[in-house]
């Protein structure tokens, strides 16, 4: 028996264990919760489904998404354009499947920015409390009096229109849902025994937050994240429409809207499928969201499906 | 309690403050030079250094940030929120003629989106669990996942140019307004019925509803006289929160319907860099909205003393 054998007799054994130790941990409640409920299952494959379109589909798609073919404008749907072509002969759903690439990543990037921005903020407010606390809410209530997309509207279009510059608006607006949420959550569990025996263990605040209180607010954190998807790719179209996201000729739903109009009478296919992706979209984070926070925090009172007691 | 209320009032003026500074330094973000960046777009050409000068003089843009921010703060407290760039107008009196036409728009929709809500909600909840509960449900989830520009040229495609129902665009009659109120409506719509559902479930459950059924009360009168009074509390608080929202949506909304408002200014200003213009929309939107909300939040405290005071500010949106 070599070496070589061994090795790798020694690293079957070790995937087959930890495989048998994910199956155990995924049979335990929170797993088999998530796959049996049935919206996180519909959102998940929603979601799953665009991602993998944004991912690939560039690559497969036959046509090139700013290739103008002006002797085949405005054809309606056909065998060759499954989803017609739009004013400059450009191929519909080529387009569309470029845009899912614009959406997705700017949705990921501006909330990702946001939770990283408002989970600090809602952890330092919630652990020093006194002065720091009270200016980091006053900072929060600030952010808040502003109705969001009309903020993000108007730093956009001071930052001049582009693409970088609306996922710069949507995620200075956002973050102060997360900071009020991570704040709520960590003055929840900050009087709890075990933070409490931590402290008078003399542990420092820093590990106190890192090792308590941060694995409390990543459920509440996680639900409002995926729910913001649709927030956000919803502003991004909206914010593009008006035309300051994309510029063209780059493929994005909102722009896609906006350039279609004008043929809303000839065309109606060319607004309708931009329209048809961003709601679906939508409809997969919403219901990813909605179904996380079913399983992850069963005491949510407004989706009044608490069971007749 | 006075003293809550008092609290609250000085953290509200530090909320304004804030508003009204992150408002005026907005501009700030303009890259380069703010005063050579707002003549070249309104002049489609660089401008000269003289010329620059000039402008900067005039507009105050010569001085600190903070005299500058002052003197902002002091005429807006006054009501004069200076002139328009683009249409050497004072900006009072734009706000004042577009005003009212996004209000009529905001109340119209919220109007549309209490009508739509109220009954799903409640024939969901005395249905809970059947197909009717579901498809309301199926409903709101497509009202809030829809795109409102784009429901708005839906509506527009089969309201006005098929059937010939409703004018396309612009504003003054009911006619006008119909389009627009459904389109910026259904969202919020959307997220009333949820509530209301929810509301009412758990309103039907209560005991006073067992003991009205108990009295012999029909159904009919303990859902809708029993049951949809009390849960209509909290539906009433949302739509005051909802508010904010509404005035995001009628931005784009106007935009689609072309309808002269608050939106339309605001979008135009925003690509003419018509700082001024832009300023006092923000100013004027998010002082009501905060103020709205803090009216809300103090209403729900009347109404129920056993609420957490919670901070100044609105919802997730």
């Amino acid at each position: 028996m070599s070496d070589s054998d061994t090795a790798s007799d020694r690293v079957r054994l070790a995937a087959s264990r930890f495989i048998d130790a994910v199956r155990e941990r995924s049979a335990t409640r929170p797993g088999t919760r998530l796959r049996s409920n049935g919206q996180v299952r519909l959102g998940g494959a929603i979601v799953g489904t665009l991602a993998l379109v944004a991912l690939v589909g560039p690559l497969v798609a036959p046509y090139d998404p700013t290739a103008q073919v002006l002797e085949a404008r405005l054809r309606g749907p056909t065998l060759a354009h499954p989803l017609g072509t739009d004013a400059l002969g450009r191929d519909v759903a080529t387009r569309l499947v470029y845009g899912a690439r614009v959406s997705l990543g700017l949705a990921l990037i501006a909330t990702g920015v946001r939770v990283v921005l408002g989970t600090t903020i809602g952890l330092l407010a919630g652990v020093s409390r006194g002065v720091v606390d009270a200016a980091l809410m006053r900072l929060v209530d600030i952010q808040l009096a502003f109705p969001g997309l009309i903020l993000a509207l108007v730093i956009a279009g001071t930052l001049g229109p582009s693409l970088r510059n609306v996922v710069i608006a949507l995620s200075v607006v956002g973050w102060a849902t997360y900071a009020r949420v991570v704040r709520g959550a960590v003055l929840g569990v900050k009087e709890q025994p075990f933070v409490e025996s931590a402290r008078l263990y003399g542990t420092p605040n820093r590990r106190i937050a890192r090792r308590h209180l941060l694995p409390s607010v990543v459920s509440p954190v996680v639900v409002l994240a995926t729910l913001n998807l649709g927030t956000v790719i919803l502003a991004a179209a909206g914010l593009s429409f008006l035309g300051l996201g994309a510029q063209p000729p780059t493929a994005e739903w909102g722009t896609m809207i906006a350039d279609g109009r004008t043929y809303l009478r000839s065309a109606p296919w060319l607004i309708t499928a931009p329209g048809v992706a961003i709601a679906l979209t939508v409809i997969g984070c919403n219901s990813l969201g909605d179904g996380l926070r079913d399983v992850l925090d069963p005491n949510h009172l407004e989706d009044g499906k608490r069971r007749r007691s | 309690m006075i003293r809550a209320l008092f609290r609250r009032l000085g953290s509200f003026a530090v909320v304004l403050a804030g508003v009204s500074f992150l408002t005026y330094g907005l501009v700030f973000l303009t890259p380069g030079d703010p005063a050579s960046t707002i003549l070249r777009e309104q002049r489609q050409s660089p401008p000269s250094s003289a010329a620059t000068e000039a402008f900067r003089a005039e507009h105050g843009l010569d001085e600190p940030f903070v005299t500058q921010y002052v003197s902002w703060l002091t005429d807006a407290v006054r009501g004069d929120l200076g002139t328009s760039y683009a249409r050497s107008e004072p900006v009072a009196s734009l706000l004042v003629e577009y005003l009212p036409n996004t209000l009529e728009l905001a109340l119209a929709a919220i109007g549309i989106s209490l009508l739509l809500a109220v009954p799903t909600g409640v024939v969901s909840a005395v249905y809970h669990d059947t197909w009717i509960d579901r498809t309301g449900q199926l409903v709101a989830t497509l009202g809030v996942s829809m795109p409102n520009f784009w429901l708005g040229y839906l509506l527009i495609l089969v309201c006005s140019l098929w059937l010939g129902l409703t004018p396309v665009s612009g504003a003054g009659t009911i006619g006008h307004l119909v389009l627009p109120a459904i389109t910026l409506g259904t969202a919020t719509a959307a997220v009333l019925t949820r509530l209301v559902r929810a509301s009412m479930l758990e309103a039907l459950e209560a005991e006073y509803v067992d003991t009205a059924r108990s009295k012999g009360v029909r159904e009919r009168v303990v859902v809708t006289k029993h049951a949809l009074r009390n849960a209509l509390v909290p539906v009433l608080a949302l739509v005051g929160l909802q508010f904010g929202f509404v005035l995001n949506g009628a931005v784009v909304v106007e935009v689609v319907f072309q309808r002269p408002g608050l939106g339309t200014l605001l979008v135009d200003a925003v690509f003419a860099r018509d700082v001024p213009v832009i300023q006092g929309v923000v100013l004027v939107t998010a002082t009501a909205f905060v103020s709205i909300n803090q009216l809300v939040d103090l209403a729900s405290l009347a109404l129920d003393p056993r609420l957490e005071p919670t901070s100044i500010g609105g919802g997730a949106r």
